[in-house]
């Protein structure tokens, strides 16, 4: 559904990506694992026209995505998940959902709700008011009002409590049961494994590993050699 | 205590008007990160479409609340079209070039008023039913003003309503914050941005239309209530509409009483508010500080490294000796000129090309440099090689104090305050009549007789000028300056280096000082006299636009603005009163289509 070919990417002067090829098939999970500064969240920030293309392709379900602008990227259904997570903090949490909404049907207010229940008794709390984990949450369920295809998720599980990484754990297994295509970023290679089908690795911009996660698992080399500091 | 009620009701109107237009103004600066020159444009322009259609729509007495909100329209439709054509273009632009660009519109906005409306004050229509006063507290206060302060609030809770009410408002408050997101979650920016200018220019409008009946009209409205929108943008915080409410509510208020209290003070004291308030609170009463890592100013492109080569340099020396022998005088003194802003350009351009600090208030060290120079020689009866070696030293005297506060900030805030330290010095040269003669000035500063004549004064002019710009080069180029490149590129990862930004940067800036009081030193024996003018905003602005036009990425950016600048200036106005037009058009299409200045342009042609 996703296909990236050959992407290069710079920041300025300095070229941050060097010909990455990855592609997430319909309804499937995968993890895009890498140290910090690997360029995990480049490769996302460059899919959703953040980040300037400088070679290479990108489509979506066939068509070609590399030259859109990001809101029209967005608009073809490409949910993205910001490692940062950008809450709008002077706005509630109900205005940051509607920021979000696109007026498909899938996903509605109620429906986000029904899924992220604590969201709904916070509706009217500022987002910048919120803890981490609930931020996290309320970031996953903004992109989710936007319907989209496909949900790219930048580093979820980062700094937030075990016990909140757990919830949040289930909270996509359960997008990933109704069919939702995933693209997740991941250096935390434990939470990545329970969800992911298939990973890649990337390390200076390059592809180095890929295939089917449970391989990952019995691959301790390519672990020890692209993953664990 | 009546007076004093009265006063306040008084600041309570001039508050509502304060609010009107800073609001629009910050609300543009929130979403599309533009500082709109062109908003007290907008204002000035719906004040004297009221005056016109009010006059000739046939509808008797509500003539003039129908011809306010059609112009209050018309500007707003204006602001769109601006947009559209124009600002979309600079967004990814380098900071500068949107100010220039809006700068070029204020030029022309000001010259379109004067063709069509004269240069003469225009006084609109009275308010019909509003044209009285009524008795409050045994005082006689206008019944319009009082509308007005109904009015403001209820304009206020209309904006609430729309920011909290509306999607679309939503959306605008959730792009103050971060544009960037709101784009990935699918909204079309560009639509956004548009209705952000339509809604700003708007609210200037309405201001502008509703003052009709309050105000003369005159050319100039437009720069005097675009600085004080700007000081209160900036008190408030800049993108906050409750902000400029609050700092509204404070200058109103505080210059009703000021006026009472400090009759000579009150042109100060808003910038004297504003100086605090950013020493106190860099981001103003209900801002947010900016999350940018490189200063707004720095965003340079394809900056060139030193490549004066020695036969150009040779050939432009000589042709610089041999001129004033083949020069008739006229030109002879405005090569002179050319030099004194040559080297103030210059000196602006170590701050804001090589360090990133753009400084709205420059004026101030030029102007301090020529007074001190001028003073020394007339009151302290110094003779005038000294005195003219002393105006720059005062003038980095002053550099050091303002300076010491002003690289505290960054970006817009740096640049507004400086301009208020700038507005301070125009204050106190314009008011200590007793020592500066105040608007009268200091006249007959002349050279000496065995430096009088034009040449002389000409190689006296080339020697200084010269070895200055030369000097702020070798800064440039020296370890100090790539430091100060590097604390422009990358503020954070400087310090980390063990670098002192504000050390630096402060040296800078009394260097930039320095070198701008010398310019003032040069002009002022050119001119032979010295005015408060010379220290006030537009001063600020033509070094600015000079080094723009220049290009700022180029060393000899500044050199070539100054005198591209000046000949335009004298060729122009030759030919017609309209020079601003000319000027206003030259900007725009600069920076449209060169948006890297004259040498940048030489340089493309080069390679």
């Amino acid at each position: 559904m996703l296909r990236l070919e050959g992407v290069e990417a710079a920041y300025g002067l300095s070229r941050v990506l060097h010909g990455v090829t990855i592609e997430a098939r319909e309804g499937e999970v995968v993890s895009l694992l890498g140290r910090n500064g690997a360029g995990k969240s480049t490769t996302l920030k460059a899919i959703v026209g953040l980040v300037e293309v400088t070679g290479g392709s990108i489509s979506l379900g066939g068509r070609d995505i590399t030259a859109l602008p990001t809101h029209e990227i967005s608009q073809l259904g490409i949910g993205w998940v910001p490692e940062d997570r950008r809450i709008f903090s002077d706005l509630t949490v109900e205005e940051n959902l509607l920021v979000g909404a696109k007026g498909g049907t899938r996903w509605g207010a109620s429906r986000v709700y029904e899924y992220f229940p604590k969201l709904g008794q916070l509706a009217g709390r500022r987002g910048g008011s919120l803890s981490g984990g609930e931020q996290q949450m309320l970031t996953v369920a903004r992109t989710l009002m936007g319907n989209p295809r496909i949900l790219l998720l930048d580093e979820p599980s980062e700094g937030l409590a075990p016990v909140v990484v757990q919830a949040l754990g289930h909270q996509i297994a359960a997008l990933k049961r109704e069919g939702l295509t995933i693209l997740l970023s991941e250096q935390n290679l434990k939470f990545a494994a329970r969800l992911a089908d298939r990973a890649y690795i990337i390390e200076k911009g390059e592809i180095r590993w890929e295939g089917a996660m449970a391989r990952l698992l019995e691959d301790e080399a390519a672990r020890r050699a692209f993953l664990t500091v | 205590m009546s007076l004093l009620f009265v006063q306040l009701l008084s600041g309570l109107a001039n508050a509502m008007f304060l609010f009107l237009i800073a609001s629009g103004l910050s609300l543009i600066f929130g979403v599309t990160r533009i500082v709109n020159f062109a908003h007290g444009s907008f204002y000035m322009l719906a004040a004297y479409f009221t005056y016109s259609l009010s006059a000739m729509l046939p509808l008797g007495p509500v003539a003039f609340y129908a011809a306010a909100l059609v112009a209050a329209f018309l500007v707003a439709g204006l602001g769109g079209l601006v947009e559209v054509l124009l600002l979309r273009r600079v967004y990814r632009a380098p900071e500068l070039y949107q100010l220039l660009l809006t700068f070029a519109l204020v030029l022309v906005v000001a010259d379109a008023v004067r063709f069509v409306w004269g240069a003469d004050n225009k006084t609109g229509p009275a308010a019909p039913g509003l044209a009285g006063s009524v008795p409050i507290a045994g005082q006689l206060f206008p019944s319009y003003d009082l509308a007005v302060i109904v009015f403001g609030p209820l304009v206020a809770l209309g904006l609430w309503l729309v920011f909290h009410r509306t999607r679309w408002g939503i959306l605008i408050r959730a792009a103050t914050q971060d544009r960037e997101m709101v784009a990935a979650l699918g909204v079309d920016q560009r639509r956004l941005f548009t209705g952000v200018f339509v809604l700003g220019s708007f609210l200037a409008g309405l201001g502008g239309a509703l003052q009709v009946p309050r105000l003369a009209l005159t050319t100039v409205m437009d720069t005097t209530v675009i600085v004080e929108a700007f000081v209160v943008v900036v008190i408030g915080g800049m993108g906050s509409v409750w902000g400029a409410l609050l700092a509204s509510l404070v200058i109103g208020v505080l210059n009703a009483y000021g006026v009472l209290v400090l009759p000579k003070a009150s042109i100060v004291l808003m910038f004297i508010v504003m100086a605090v308030v950013l020493i106190i609170r860099p981001w103003g009463l209900l801002g947010r500080p900016e999350v940018l890592l490189r200063a707004a100013g720095g965003a340079v492109a394809g900056e060139r490294r030193a490549p004066w080569h020695p036969a150009w340099l040779a050939a432009v020396g000589l042709v610089l000796l041999a001129l004033p022998l083949l020069l008739p005088t006229f030109w002879v003194w405005m090569a002179i000129e050319i030099f004194a802003f040559a080297l103030f350009a210059a000196s602006l351009h170590l701050l804001m090309g090589t360090g990133g600090m753009v400084s709205f208030g420059h004026a101030a060290y030029f102007g301090l440099g020529a007074y001190g120079a001028a003073l020394l020689l007339q009151l302290a009866g110094w003779p005038m090689p000294l005195a003219f070696l002393a105006g720059p030293v005062v003038a980095a005297a002053a550099a050091a104090v303002f300076g010491y506060f002003s690289v505290r900030l960054t970006s817009i805030y740096f640049a507004m305050l400086t301009l208020a330290f700038a507005q301070i010095v125009f204050a106190v040269v314009h008011q200590w009549d007793e020592v500066t003669g105040g608007d009268n000035g200091v006249l007959s500063v002349w050279p000496p007789p065995w430096l009088k004549s034009p040449v002389r004064y000409y190689y006296w002019a080339l020697v200084f000028a010269g070895t200055g710009v030369v000097l702020l080069r070798l800064v440039a180029a020296s370890p100090f300056g790539l430091a100060l490149r590097a604390v422009r590129d990358h503020a954070r990862r400087a310090e980390a280096v063990g670098i002192n930004i504000r050390a630096l940067q402060w040296t800078a800036f009394v260097v930039a000082g320095f070198f701008a009081g010398l310019a003032g030193a040069i002009f002022v024996f050119l001119k032979g006299s010295v005015f408060p003018v010379y220290t006030e905003a537009p001063m600020s602005v033509q070094p600015l636009v000079m080094v723009l036009l220049g290009g700022v990425g180029a060393p000899s950016g500044p050199l070539i603005g100054a005198a591209a600048y000046k000949l335009l200036d004298t060729v122009i106005t030759r030919y017609t009163d309209y020079w601003q037009v000319g000027l206003g058009g030259i900007l725009i299409a600069l920076v449209l289509a060169f948006p890297r200045g004259i040498a940048g342009v030489l340089d493309w042609r080069r390679s």
